[in-house]
């Protein structure tokens, strides 16, 4: 772990990832055994592709009219009964939790699975500040006892194994040291989680959907736990980015059916669950967070991103993040929709993200709202150098680059001389400071290019 | 019709032997083809660093060496997709979009254009084929198994021709290699073990050779075969299709 925290780049950590090719292997095939439940279930819809096209399109209505959708849902909402407040970035989103929490003299609260609060780190400013906090949802729970990030957006612990998570539960909840038993872990999770849901006066959910139409929102989970909390709470909080937002009810028919279909290859999650206004005596608040989304807003190229419904279809089927794991993005949402999207949040920090991929397209595919992910970030590679985030060495390398192709005859002469030590002198190629030698061997130069034998050969 | 026959920079360095399969084939077929000798790069290595902004003198080049050709083939789907979307010059947008919509992938050229239904090869060994991306969801040579559509694919309508030979079956059809330019150095690990796990798929269905629509993919996989002490060779497509 600590080899981790010293490193902030995804090379250096997919460098460390790639130690254990055993555990690399293992992360791959699972994830590849999701993206393949993902390709029966897509393909028992003969429309499919109609349907992201449909999807695609309303989301594009969405961004082009999101100040006049958030107005319409804001005012339904109100008119249900909801506080609505407006954060514009994650402190002022805590803060916004927090106040509401002390306005009750709330210390303990119960959270399901929502990435916004990752995105913001309100646990750690929640715990600073003197509340405890507790996740529902299995996965977020196990990463939270393990005092990690998800690895990933949908299955935040996919990188765990069930043998630790069994030494987890032995360490924090007193299960028998050695049970790695999935359904007996689960079980003590559920009889463990039962006791906070009663006990808990306020919850915290996400939102996968706000329907400006009706002011409601909809959550969707596959333990029930966002139900289990809001349910019994007094008080129901609900964090929502900007762009959650869908016009009408009827258009919950496209993206329900696409969402579970691209995530696990599932036809719907277990609990679509409909909020819309709070029980007689309780609380219901909703913060619309911008955090940057307007920024995004603004950047002709990358808008689109901001059509994310948070499947992780793209992290399931990108070959790189299978083989680099989540942490190694260093960011809350990871793989390739999170290497578009935090760029805008600090291109300098996550500068490397971009870079971190083979621009295969298989994302771009699978995206149920049709997000040119892998062109983005080809174009976040161009806006990152011309901001000056690469490193100097590699700045001087393109330009010796640019100057050799620009050339015909420099490129002659280096091509020539590129195989004469290859043949002749392959130790300069061929050692540890070629990143290419550690694990393949240089192609064996021939006698002559294709122009040279051209040349001798035919005669126009 | 005249063709020219855009030989990417590092097929003309290492692998002279791929280019002469395509000008041979290409003859074959009765197309008049000719080699422009001051051809260097399609820019593609700078611009997909970051650094699309340095590749003006590649660009001008390009269409200085190919804006005569009715036609411009080249035996790669990455170097002609990176062509056909980023190609362009400032003073003269026109010409640099006509002669992209000119600019084929080898195998397209000879199933779109020349619309080749049989051919004079044969190859009697087990093959496996790699799906290159860039030719593959780029150019979309044929279809990806992430989306819902019928089945199709050029360059194995192409191989189907080729007399004796055996198509084998993969485990993942159409996952990346893990060359990806810069990036089989810039992020090694991730890089080479892709490139591992994809040999070991062909090795493991049995292939005697793998073949391909880019030689870049298959640079990076014989790399890895060498390393490994293998004997199965990779070889692009066209000298399998131009063979005996």
């Amino acid at each position: 772990m600590s080899e981790i925290q010293n490193k902030t780049n995804h090379a250096d950590l997919a460098e460390v990832f790639n130690n254990d090719e055993a555990r690399v292997d293992w992360h791959d095939e699972t994830l590849w055994w999701i993206r393949s439940k993902r390709d029966v279930a897509v393909n028992k819809i003969s429309n499919w592709e109609d349907l992201r096209e449909t999807a695609s399109q309303i989301k594009h209505n969405v961004l082009s009219n999101l100040s006049s959708y958030l107005q319409q849902f804001e005012s339904n909402a109100l008119t249900n009964g909801i506080t609505v407040h407006w954060a514009v970035d994650a402190k002022e989103h805590n803060q916004i939790v927090l106040d509401i929490l002390k306005k009750h003299s709330i210390d303990q609260m119960v959270k399901s699975k929502s990435m916004l609060t990752e995105e913001c780190h309100l646990n750690d400013f929640l715990e600073e500040n003197g509340i405890n906090v507790i996740d529902s949802d299995l996965g977020e729970r196990i990463v939270q006892l393990a005092k990690e990030m998800p690895s990933h957006i949908v299955l935040p612990c996919i990188h765990k194994k069930k043998e630790e998570i069994g030494e987890l539960f032995h360490q924090h909840l007193g299960t028998p040291a050695g049970n790695a038993d999935p359904q007996f872990l689960t079980e003590t999770a559920r009889q463990h989680l039962r006791d906070t849901f009663l006990t808990r006066r306020a919850a915290l959910t996400g939102v996968n959907f706000a329907i400006a139409e009706t002011g409601e929102f909809v959550v969707c989970t596959n333990e029930g736990n966002a139900d289990m909390g809001a349910h019994l709470a007094n008080v129901h909080i609900a964090s929502m980015g900007i762009e959650k937002i869908i016009p009408e009810r009827k258009h919950l028919g496209v993206f329900l059916r696409l969402l579970t279909r691209s995530a696990t290859g599932q036809p719907i999650t277990t609990y679509s669950s409909h909020f819309k206004r709070p029980n007689k005596g309780k609380e219901m608040h909703i913060i619309i967070v911008d955090n940057g989304r307007s920024i995004q807003l603004g950047r002709e190229d990358f808008r689109n991103s901001l059509k994310c419904i948070r499947c992780g279809a793209c992290m399931n089927t990108c070959p790189v993040y299978r083989r680099s794991g989540g942490h190694s993005y260093h960011n809350a949402i990871s793989g390739p929709i999170g290497s578009i999207l935090a760029p805008n949040l600090d291109m300098e920090k996550y500068a490397d993200l971009p870079f971190a991929s083979t621009l295969c397209g298989s994302c771009t595919n699978v995206c149920p709202v049709k997000i040119d992910i892998h062109q983005q970030l080809y174009k976040w590679r161009q806006v990152i150098v011309k901001n000056g985030y690469v490193p100097a060495a590699k700045t001087v390398s393109m330009k010796i680059m640019d100057w050799t192709l620009s050339s015909p005859t420099a490129y002659h002469t280096a091509g020539k001389a590129g195989r004469f030590v290859l043949k002749y002198a392959p130790v300069i190629v061929n050692n540890k400071l070629n990143p290419w030698y550690k694990h393949r061997d240089m192609p064996e130069p021939p006698k002559e290019s294709f122009g040279e034998w051209y040349k001798k050969n035919r005669n126009n | 019709m005249k063709v020219g026959l855009f030989i990417p920079c590092y097929v003309d360095q290492f692998y002279p032997g791929a280019a002469i399969a395509c000008l041979q084939l290409l003859e074959k077929l009765g197309v008049d083809v000719v080699y422009p000798k001051n051809q260097t790069c399609c820019g593609q290595p700078m611009a997909n660093s970051g650094f699309e902004h340095l590749t003006g003198g590649c660009n001008d080049l390009f269409i200085k060496n190919f804006s005569e050709f009715d036609y411009v083939v080249g035996p790669s789907g990455s170097c002609v997709l990176h062509l056909k979307e980023h190609l362009h010059n400032h003073d003269n947008p026109e010409i640099a979009t006509t002669l992209s919509n000119k600019l084929y992938e080898f195998t397209s050229f000879l199933t779109d254009v020349l619309k080749v239904k049989t051919l004079p090869a044969r190859f009697p060994h087990k093959v496996g084929v790699h799906q290159s991306c860039h030719g593959q969801r780029g150019l979309h040579l044929s279809q990806m198994t992430e989306l819902v559509a019928p089945e199709f694919s050029k360059p194995g309508s192409l191989l189907n021709m080729v007399k004796d030979i055996e198509l084998v079956h993969l485990s993942r059809k159409d996952e990346c290699c893990g060359f990806g330019g810069t990036f089989c150095v810039a992020e090694e690990a991730v890089s080479s073990k892709m490139g591992k796990d994809r040999v070991e798929d062909h090795l493991h269905n049995g292939a005697e050779y793998i073949t391909g629509v880019d030689m870049s993919c298959l640079m990076h996989m014989e790399g890895i075969l060498h390393r490994q002490g293998s004997k199965v060779k990779v070889l692009h497509i066209a000298e399998i299709l131009n063979g005996e």
